[in-house]
């Protein structure tokens, strides 16, 4: 038994992305035949061409027919994929594997959500029939308590705290500013967050990930075929996934200041794309920042800062884009929303454009050649985590 | 010799200030506090939180069969006392049965098992309310009581039974259609003429039965909806004034079908050895038992004692304890409301839902809530943890205002409990300024929501209350 992942064996030949927003006029099947029009376009293909397709929706559609209907694939293997927030990463890994295997020339990964169809504010899963026992508490309610443990651990006065996630806000909107396809593009002053109320624990309405619709695609293929399709591939580096034992709610030793999950799939990840100092070799990163607090201490579980550290970095701004490793240049979560289905094909739809050199005003300087993103679904002490490490060259 | 081996009481932590109904109404104000149970409480939580307390001071002795009795139930056609069963976690050959719909029910299940052979734990508990401004609504009071019935050969009688009688008689002093959901009453005076009465023939026939004269009589508890006849009994039976224990109607209220059995528990408490104890109750009729402290130094009392119940409280404002009993509909939480529960997975997690128990790793101290699921550890099968018992600390703690609650915000926290085991777990009792990490909690059986009819029973953690063991309060 051995995990040897696939690095440089399969690379993305096109996206396509919508703007993510309250789409009150745009279904799911909408919003996923455009983003796989615009992956179709990017990559020089049409919807026959591609052999198969994997589509990420975690609350709108079930089996393959939410988008071989819409987009009227007729013989295709379409199969629908979900795991919580990690969902739209998931479906190209799924893509990327059947590609790499040597099953297909051409895959597709497509991750949708409408989100705000429900009539309900935040994000709202079906249930499904149980004892009752389950705790009903909101997501924002779960991570708030990952705030104290954290400042007390590290010894990080309450009021700094609440300055500490401000700037990763604050920052988050900055980026999510310079970016078209956003749900919010304004810049947001960190005094300015430090006066909303509280929603759940210490955290405010402006700590949290707003709520959009969108859709987002890639067009997968053989790395040795890539220049087939465009002049500038993206390979795929590496794709880690982990679901949680969940021991971290009954373990009276789990302390809410990482997420046990995220850190395993990092390892797992950086393993496979051969990297040892992901502070230093990636030119950006796109965390799954759904609160605030989660971005703070993925930092820390995705080896960008040392334990108890990341705080004074955030201060330091070493993760703004002119930072050592700029996190969330797109704007993240934050900015875009979370349209659960389609985020992780959204993050990296940011590193196609980074990589590729087509961000315009929020362009980094890409020479590292690596970027990572990151998604996680679920709570502290129970979760799934999903990351996606790509490259500009083929080593 | 038969008699009582436990009791125990609950007096639910919510006040409402009778001064505040007035003031809201724009009437006259009433003096002093009724118990109001909370928004996540019903007749079953209470009672199962009072059979709780009973079982555990009588230890070694478990019913044959559990009665429960209320004039709220929360359902019709389905038993409820299974429910409390459950929490309790009794043998699956324990009879439990509703002996409801009537206040009187509660005193005639008790009478039922005195006159049996088997042990009994007879449940009772009310939620009393009445139209705004009411009589009902003011001398009410929400609660619950137990008391476990048996011979001295199921374990240490706390009281012996010397004797009882009843009178019975049709006449209309109170009543209420099935779907009303306040009581009608007949001009007061005409009742109490009935009740002194049918209380003094009782009286008279109970003191036959147990050979004794009004003058043994050391406590004297007279009980009953009907006010006025009670305070006019109490001074007709020949008992002194300051042998008649307190009805508590200044804090607590009249908790309709739990009173009888919430004042007897509340006397037992501090009867000297060789007390003897009357209880008359006024329902319907009459019904009246005499006891006798056990002679054999101070009963124990029961962990929670009903006096240090009746004196803490918090007061509830009039308003929200009218949202809380579903007369003033109060904006929710923008969130779906909760899903109904499944009845075969509610009945798969009978343990854990309704008893609380976890499991014990194999080989090792590790807790698990919920269960682990069988087969997943390859040292072998979980072993069942109880831990409806255990004391826990709060290890960190949140406050939700965006979730679904009947009664915003959440107040949750994740608590390590003694001995092994941790749960992230709503908290109740308790406002969103009154936690903070390293506080002391335990368990106590609420209904989380209701879907579709179907009441959501599982447990919460609350700050421990006094008297607790192991508390530090």
């Amino acid at each position: 038994m051995g995990s040897h992942g696939i690095r440089d064996k399969v690379a993305i030949v096109g996206m396509g992305c919508t703007r993510f927003t309250e789409h009150w006029d745009k279904g799911a099947d909408l919003l996923a035949v455009e983003a796989a029009n615009d992956a179709f376009r990017s990559a020089g293909v049409d919807k026959t061409e591609v052999d198969a397709y994997w589509l990420g929706t975690a609350l709108s559609g079930a089996s393959g027919m939410a988008l071989s209907k819409p987009l009227e694939l007729s013989g295709k293997p379409v199969v629908r994929v979900e795991n919580m927030c990690a969902t739209g990463a998931e479906s190209l890994r799924q893509a990327a594997y059947a590609v790499a295997c040597g099953a297909y020339d051409v895959a597709a990964a497509v991750g949708v959500e409408k989100a705000k169809d429900s009539g309900y504010q935040g994000l709202n899963a079906f249930p499904i029939p149980n004892d009752g026992s389950a705790r009903t508490l909101t997501a924002a309610a779960m991570f708030s308590m990952a705030v104290p443990a954290y400042a007390h651990k590290y010894g990080v006065d309450p009021a700094e705290m609440k300055r500490v996630l401000a700037e990763i806000a604050s920052k988050n909107h900055a980026n999510g500013a310079r970016n078209v396809r956003a749900q919010f593009r304004r810049e947001v002053p960190v005094e300015e967050i430090l006066s909303m109320p509280t929603v759940a624990g210490e955290l405010t309405v402006m700590d949290c990930a707003g709520v959009a619709d969108g859709a987002a695609a890639a067009i997968v293929v053989r790395a040795e075929d890539a220049h087939r399709y465009t002049d500038h591939p993206i390979y795929i580096k590496a794709l880690s996934s982990v679901a949680g034992d969940g021991k971290g709610l009954s373990d009276p030793g789990y302390d809410y200041t990482t997420f046990r999950e995220a850190a395993d799939c990092a390892r797992e990840a950086y393993a496979q794309a051969g990297i040892r100092d992901p502070r230093h070799e990636l030119a950006m990163a796109q965390v799954h920042d759904c609160f605030t607090i989660t971005e703070l201490i993925l930092c820390e579980d995705l080896g960008f800062a040392e334990r108890g550290m990341a705080w004074k970095d955030v201060l330091a701004g070493a993760f703004r884009l002119d930072g050592v490793l700029p996190v969330n240049t797109d704007g993240g979560l934050k900015s875009f929303g979370h349209p659960v289905g389609a985020s992780g094909l959204r993050m990296i739809f940011e590193c196609w454009l980074q990589l590729r050199g087509e961000a315009e005003e929020r362009q980094l300087d890409t020479s590292r050649g690596l970027a990572l993103t990151h998604n996680l679904g679920g709570y502290p002490g129970e979760m799934v985590s999903c990351i996606t490490v790509l490259g500009d060259q083929r080593s | 010799m038969r008699g009582i081996l436990g009791h125990g009481a609950y007096i639910p932590r919510w006040r409402l200030e009778r001064a505040s109904i007035g003031t809201a109404l724009g009437s006259g104000a009433a003096k002093g506090t009724r118990a109001v149970a909370s928004y996540d409480e019903d007749t079953t939580t209470m009672g199962a939180e009072a059979a709780r307390l009973a079982l555990r001071n009588a230890p070694g002795s478990t019913p044959a069969t559990l009665w429960f009795s209320t004039t709220a139930p929360a359902y019709l056609d389905k038993t409820n006392a299974t429910t409390i069963h459950a929490a309790l976690r009794l043998e699956r050959d324990v009879l439990a049965a509703d002996a409801g719909g009537a206040a009187r029910s509660a005193t005639a299940a008790l009478r039922t098992s005195l006159d049996g052979t088997a042990p009994a734990l007879v449940v009772a508990a009310d939620i009393r309310g009445g139209l705004a401004g009411g009589p009902d609504e003011s001398a009410g009071g929400d609660g619950a009581a137990a008391v476990l019935v048996g011979d001295e050969n199921d374990g240490t009688l706390v009281a012996t039974y010397l004797g009882s009688a009843s009178a019975s008689e049709e006449f209309l002093d109170r009543w209420r259609a099935p779907d009303d959901s306040w009581s009608k009453l007949w001009e007061e005076r005409f009742g109490e003429g009935r009740y002194l009465e049918l209380g003094e023939h009782a009286w008279k026939h109970a003191l036959k039965a147990a050979g004794l004269a009004a003058a043994d009589v050391t406590d004297l508890i007279v009980a009953g909806l009907h006010g006025r006849a009670v305070r006019a009994l109490a001074r007709r039976l020949a008992v002194p004034p300051t042998r008649v224990v307190d009805t508590l109607d200044a804090s607590v209220g009249c908790t309709g079908a739990a009173h009888p059995l919430l004042l007897l528990s509340s006397a037992l408490e501090c009867a000297a050895p060789g007390a003897v104890i009357g209880l008359v109750a006024l329902a319907d009729g009459a019904d009246v038992f005499f006891f006798r402290a056990s002679g054999s130094g101070t009963p124990v009392p029961p962990a929670r004692t009903v006096d240090a119940q009746q004196s803490g409280g918090r007061v509830v404002p009039y308003g929200k304890y009218l949202a809380w009993r579903g007369r003033l509909q109060a904006e929710p939480p923008r969130r779906p409301d909760p899903a109904r529960v499944s009845a075969p997975a509610a009945g798969r997690a009978i343990e854990w839902k309704f008893g609380f128990v976890g499991s014990r790793s194999p080989g090792s101290d590790e807790v698990r809530l919920p269960p682990a699921v069988p087969g997943a550890d390859p040292r072998g099968s979980p072993e069942p943890a109880p831990m409806a018992d255990a004391l826990g600390t709060v290890a960190t703690y949140t406050v939700d205002r965006l979730a679904y609650s009947p009664s915003p915000p959440i107040v949750f926290a994740v608590v390590d409990f003694d001995g092994g085991g941790r749960l992230p777990i709503e908290l109740t009792d308790v406002g969103p300024d009154e936690v903070t990490i390293g506080t002391r909690v335990e368990m106590t059986f609420r209904r989380l929501s209701s879907a579709d009819g179907i009441v959501n029973y599982f447990w919460k953690a609350r700050p421990v209350t006094a008297g607790v063991p192991g508390g530090d309060e």
